[in-house]
């Protein structure tokens, strides 16, 4: 404003007094709002920090290891080592164990890997198919045909004592499978 | 009388709000707008209020757990009077609702009236769309049976594909590293405060906004839109040739909103509610999930494009779909309203349409997906094995048990995710027949690990009948010259 060097000095101070409160109380709530905003922020991400440090998976039994016949695949489901209070049985997982022998295993998760419907095992035909949008794998997880890029997710497993067991507790997505993450992870009970 | 109008005034003095209402419903239009076709924008906001009087009834009862939201629903339909209704009319008026906005928004865009100066009022519609397919989506989340579960997975599985960030995105979508209690929390969050708040904030906008720069007139075919001259020619003619909106106009809104709250009730009354079906416990894989009818178009489009493809589309399609509806307004702010004149307009609604028209027809049918129990469920017809040889049937017996049924019709029974076989004689030679049986390709499975060369033998045989009694089988004409000429003179390998 042109005006502003003839301004009388009485008025500028109490502007610039008013000016200055008012400053301040905005760096006030600023302060506030970086207060209150750190711990939200971190409330939000939170499933998404531990799920970066690995910190969903774990070692599931999923049984004796004579349960599974040789040469066959069944399908056999284990609880997700992650639990809330409000899961109900959504916490129960489904995979399929193939034995192929001896102590040589593969454990491919239930989801397809196109978009993560249940996949069925034929014995018949030596195929998984999936119903949704007819993705299909062979025995050993390859990619037969359909829409999937790649071939079944498998868990990494070990043989304690006799029991099978994988390293499990994430949903395996085609951007994340998971599986190869955790492949040389140690035991954690 | 006399005491209602007194209490009136003693509120008006304290809300002043009695003269913009009265200024509001009696703001002139165009008399040409009173017509059927502006009805659509009043009977979404009509609908959108029915969804929310029904989910505020729903969450009466309604737990957001992941223990108990499936049992609570079955309460809802069984157990509580009318329970069924209102899951019923909710469910309704999210199909009414997302087809409804779509209409208004074709509607609108065939009448030009997301140009000058109405910029900003298709922006934040396109906003609505978007919010609205995100409480549909969000919607069958809450509606938590095998579908949903399911469904949440396929989103999952999509998120993920997303650069960089998408494991991140979707532990955040899923509150957690499964499908689970939290992810239907925060679904629930979402669906009933976060996208409704919003959807309140921009519906109001989206209305004050029409108020404030006035209807769209029915275009003419010639009048041009010009930035300099609209609003000056706008007020004009509703000054000359304007009338009130109420109630000159508003009866028609009316009409229609009553019309298709009853077509909801009579939805819902005659079809009931959706679901929930079986419980959403992943160890039941008994499934075949499929999302709600406005969804199914990406259901179809998903089975059927190139895998190579899938992804860039899912990344790229959407964002470019939504980048160009809000530029629309800028690209084609100016000129032409009337679709009369913008053939290419008209070409792009119809050619959209009849696309996910298409595919949501498709999806239905889903002759993608291969039928699980065809192979056990639909045994093979008389006429096929009627006067065959032994081997052939052998043959007919792989051709069942290897589940090629689930995949391959007969006789119109079985899979349709590869060609019916009815005629396959016609089309390969017995030796084409071995080649594709034990290699695959195109979109067969490789079966060479899976029969024995006896089975394959007998499976052969039996195709090689499958022929019309009119046509005969193919066969390789070059092999039947070389091998009727062998005899003469023999081939002689270079």
């Amino acid at each position: 404003m042109s005006t502003k060097p003839v301004v009388a000095t009485s008025s500028e101070v109490t502007l610039s007094r008013r000016g200055f409160f008012m400053k301040l109380g905005i760096l006030f709530n600023g302060l506030a709002a970086m207060v209150v905003a750190v711990p939200i922020v971190r409330f939000l991400l939170s499933s998404v920090a531990r799920g970066q440090e690995n910190g969903y998976l774990s070692w599931v039994r999923l049984g004796d290891v004579t349960n599974f016949p040789e040469g066959e695949t069944r399908m056999t489901t284990f609880r997700n080592p992650f639990v809330m209070p409000t899961d109900g049985k959504t916490v129960n997982t489904a995979c399929w164990v193939r034995r192929i022998s001896g102590n040589q295993f593969q454990v491919f998760a239930i989801n397809c890997a196109h978009l993560g419907c249940p996949v069925h095992w034929f014995p018949q035909s030596g195929l998984f198919m999936c119903p949704c949008h007819g993705g299909a794998y062979y025995r050993d997880g390859a990619r037969a045909s359909g829409p999937p890029e790649r071939g079944l997710f498998e868990y990494p497993y070990k043989i304690e004592n006799g029991v099978l067991t994988i390293n499990a507790g994430q949903l395996p997505t085609p951007g994340d499978p998971v599986a190869s993450l955790s492949a040389e992870r140690p035991s954690c009970a | 009388m006399r005491v209602i109008t007194k209490i009136g005034e003693w509120f008006d003095h304290r809300l002043q709000l009695a003269a913009p209402i009265r200024e509001a419903a009696g703001h002139p239009v165009p008399r040409n707008t009173a017509s059927w076709f502006y009805v659509f924008g009043s009977a979404a906001l009509t609908v959108f209020i029915l969804q929310l009087v029904t989910g505020i009834l729903l969450a009466l009862i309604y737990v957001p757990s992941g223990g108990e939201a499936w049992s609570s629903l079955q309460a809802l339909n069984h157990q509580v009077t009318l329970g069924w209704f209102i899951r019923a009319m909710h469910g309704w008026g999210s199909n009414f609702m997302v087809a409804i906005v779509l209409i208004h928004m074709a509607q609108v865009f065939l009448f030009g009236a997301h140009k000058y100066p109405r910029e900003l009022t298709w922006i934040v519609g396109v906003f609505l769309l978007l919010m609205t397919l995100g409480m549909a989506f969000t919607g069958q989340v809450m509606r938590f049976d095998q579908d949903a579960y399911w469904g949440l997975g396929i989103g999952a599985s999509i998120a993920s594909r997303v650069p960089i960030i998408g494991p991140a995105v979707v532990k955040l979508m899923l509150g957690g590293p499964i499908i689970a209690g939290a992810t239907l929390s925060r679904f629930f969050a979402l669906h009933v405060f976060v996208i409704p708040g919003m959807l309140i904030a921009f519906v109001s906008l989206h209305v004050l906004m029409v108020l404030k720069l006035g209807i769209n007139e029915w275009p003419m075919p010639g009048r041009i839109v010009k930035r300099a001259t609209y609003e000056a020619q706008y007020h004009a003619m509703t000054k000359s040739e304007g009338a009130p909106f109420v109630p000159y106009a508003i009866w028609k809104d009316m009409f229609f909103a009553a019309f298709i709250i009853l077509a909801v009730a009579a939805c819902a009354y005659y079809f009931g509610p959706f679901g929930p079906t079986g419980q959403p416990d992943p160890t039941i894989i008994q499934t075949a999930p499929k999302p709600d009818y406005f969804f199914l178009w990406l259901y179809a489009l998903l089975s059927l494009l190139p895998p190579s493809l899938e992804t860039p589309f899912l990344l790229i399609g959407p964002p470019l779909a939504i980048v160009g509806l809000l530029l629309l307004p800028f690209l084609s702010g100016e000129g032409e309203k009337s679709w009369k004149r913008r053939p290419i307009a008209v070409i792009t609604v119809l050619m959209i349409a009849i696309t996910l028209g298409t595919f949501t027809r498709l999806a239905q049918f889903t002759p993608w997906s291969p039928h699980m129990n065809a192979w056990s469920g639909d045994p093979v017809p008389d006429r096929y094995i009627h006067g065959t040889t032994a081997l052939e049937r052998q043959g007919a017996l792989v051709f069942q048990v290897k589940q090629c049924r689930n995949c391959h019709s007969i006789d119109d029974t079985g899979g349709q995710r590869g060609p019916a076989l009815d005629s396959v004689a016609v089309r390969l030679t017995r030796d084409q027949l071995i080649r594709q049986v034990i290699q695959g390709g195109g979109n067969m499975p490789a079966y060479g690990n899976n029969l024995s060369p006896a089975e394959t033998t007998a499976l052969v045989a039996f195709l090689e009948t499958l022929h019309p009694a009119t046509q005969s089988p193919a066969r390789d004409a070059a092999r039947d010259l070389v091998l009727s000429e062998s005899s003469p003179k023999p081939a002689t390998q270079p």
